[in-house]
Order: structure tokens, then sequence, then C-alpha cells
């Protein structure tokens, strides 16, 4: 049957040029492809900013004096052990698997859960001991592009149990899977954006 | 795999079922593993001051970093040159650039401000003291 396509395509130069535009999903998975590229610019902006406060204390706490590397090092742990779990919701959709897809979302969800409370409440602890936002161009610059991050992160987590709900509902549909692919972008682009963060906004800072 | 079959068994819909391509439990695993080690090892440079240099430390931490990135976009958003028909590659390479040009260009042009401003400041700062 594909033969039989291929020939007839090629015989009919105008259906052969159809045929190529012509795309599964509606282009949906390029376009948040598109959408994801734009947010990696806003990171990009926010990393800029950084870059260049991030030296700027002010007299106050310094990077070295703030950040303390096993709480960073336990939230990216959180945040790599949910991007393979949201690998394994991805296996179990394509099995066509319903409990297995929301079974490992869920526990995705949790990890997100984690890393957003952790996060939390390394920003509590900050904010306690005097260091806010308005302390200093590091310490505005750093909650900016955190909590840009850990804002991205907490809307991810909403996503995914609006997920859980219609993949519950509807069952694994044609535009249930286009959505937990979405998402699945989503997510480990999250993971992506939070390697930047730990190896230039803790590790380069409490370097010195 | 019955209910999308229809929307595209025209071409290429044996190969990847939703026109995207999917990981394996192999790849994702694989993934795992390298992102760990590669989390695992900048970490360690810093919390247990392993390298004297700073300069090569932070060498280790960016290239490391950018590794990782790499693996991320391979193994976890399963990046390729031939997905959506290599748009997505064009997209993300039209994106890199940006970055660059954002992120080199405003610590370029920074540093230089200022450099260029310190001197005047430090002689505002002495004659209104003064």
């Amino acid at each position: 049957m594909t033969m039989a396509n291929t020939t007839a395509s090629q015989t009919e130069a105008p259906v052969f040029y159809l045929k190529e535009e012509h795309h599964p999903q509606n282009g949906t998975m390029l376009g948040f492809w598109l959408y994801l590229m734009s947010d990696c610019l806003i990171f990009a902006i926010l990393f800029a900013t950084h870059g260049v406060l991030g030296r700027n204390y002010a007299a106050g706490p310094s990077p070295a004096d703030l950040f303390d590397l096993e709480l960073v090092a336990i939230n990216t742990s959180m945040l790599l052990f949910s991007s393979i779990t949201y690998g394994f919701a991805m296996l179990a959709m394509e099995k066509g698997s319903i409990k297995g897809t929301q079974m490992w979302l869920a526990i995705t969800g949790l990890f997100g859960i984690a890393f957003v409370g952790l996060e939390l409440y390394e920003f509590h602890h900050l904010w306690h001991i005097g260091a806010t936002p308005m302390r200093s161009g590091f310490l505005s610059s750093f909650y900016t592009l955190v909590a840009t991050h850990g804002l991205h992160v907490t809307f991810g987590i909403i996503w995914l149990v609006t997920l859980m709900v219609q993949v519950g509902k509807r069952g694994l549909v044609p535009e249930n899977k286009r959505r937990l692919m979405c998402l699945s972008l989503f997510w480990h682009f999250l993971d992506v954006i939070w390697i930047g963060v730990f190896s230039v906004v803790y590790l380069l800072g409490v370097l010195g | 795999m019955s209910t999308h079959s229809h929307a595209h068994d025209d071409h290429h819909g044996h190969d990847h079922g939703d026109g995207a391509s999917h990981g394996t439990f192999n790849s994702y695993l694989i993934g795992f593993i390298l992102s760990v080690i590669l989390t695992a090892i900048p970490f360690w440079l810093v919390m247990d001051g392993v390298l004297d240099s700073k300069v090569a430390t932070a060498a280790w931490i960016m290239g490391l970093g950018v590794v990782q990135i790499v693996v991320h976009m391979v193994y976890f958003l399963h990046m390729n040159t031939k997905s959506e028909g290599g748009w997505n590659m064009l997209a993300l390479i039209f994106t890199l650039v940006i970055v660059a040009i954002a992120i080199a260009g405003s610590l370029w042009v920074m540093y230089h401000l200022n450099t260029n401003m310190m001197p005047q400041m430090d002689h505002e700062m002495i004659r209104s003291f003064g």
C-alpha cells in the first residue's frame, strides 16, 4: 500500500507536495516546540540579567553565604527522577495502559511537588535570614530567575493533574495523547532549564 | 493503537506512532544514568573543592552542563534532525543563536560599561565626600 501511494504521488507532482505539507497532529507539536523556544528566550534574558547582576552583592550576603548545595542537589535529583518517571508515563501511554499512565503521572507529580516544596522552603529560609529580593542586585536576579522556573514547574503540575483527570475520563484518545506529548516536552524542557540554573546560579555562585 | 492509525497510515504511520519519535525504556534509562553522572560530577567538584583552580572548576561545570543539556535533548526531548521535517531543529538552532547573542552580548556590553563607568563614579564619590 505504501508502495502504491509512493508511485502514485511520484506521477502527480502537485499531490506529492501536498502529501509533504500534510502532517499528523495538525502541527500542534511543532507549534508547542516553538512556544518552548520562545520560553527559552525568556529564560535566556533572565540568565543574562543574572550574569550581569549576579556579583552585585551591595555588601550583602554572597551565594557562598546563602546556598546549601546539599539541598540543591536533592532538589536537582527530584527533578531528574520526575523526568524519567514522566518518560515511563509516556511508555505506558504507548502501551495503551490508562492505569499505568496515571500511576507514573502521579509519581511525576509528587516529585514535582517535592521540588517546588523544597524550593519554597529554601526561599522561606532565605527570606527569614534577610536575603530578600530587595537586598541586592544579585538577590533580585536570583529570585526572578529561580522563581520563574519554579512557577513553570507549578503550572506543569497543575497541567499534569488536569491530564490525569482527562485521561481518567476519556481514556487514551488521540487528543489526550497529544496533550501528554506536549506536557512531556514542557516537563523535560524545564529540566533542561534547571541544568542551567544549578550550574550557573548555584554552583558557579558558590564557587565565587 | 487503532484509534489514531487512520489519521496518517498513508505515510510513515508504522515508523513512529504519533508522528513524533518516542523513547524506549532503554533510551530513558541511558539518558537518566548519564544525567545523574553529569549532575553528580559538578556538585562533587564544588562541594569537595576537588580542583585548586576556580577557573578550571568553572570550565568543568559549564562544559558538563552543556553535555547534560545535549543528553536531555536527545534522550528525553527526542530531538533529531528529522522530527517535524527538520523544523524543530531549525527553530532550536535559531533560538540558540539568539540566546548566545543575548547572553554573551549582555555580559560583554555590561562588563565594559561597568569598567568604563567605574573611575568616574569613584571620582564623583570622592568629590561628594570631600
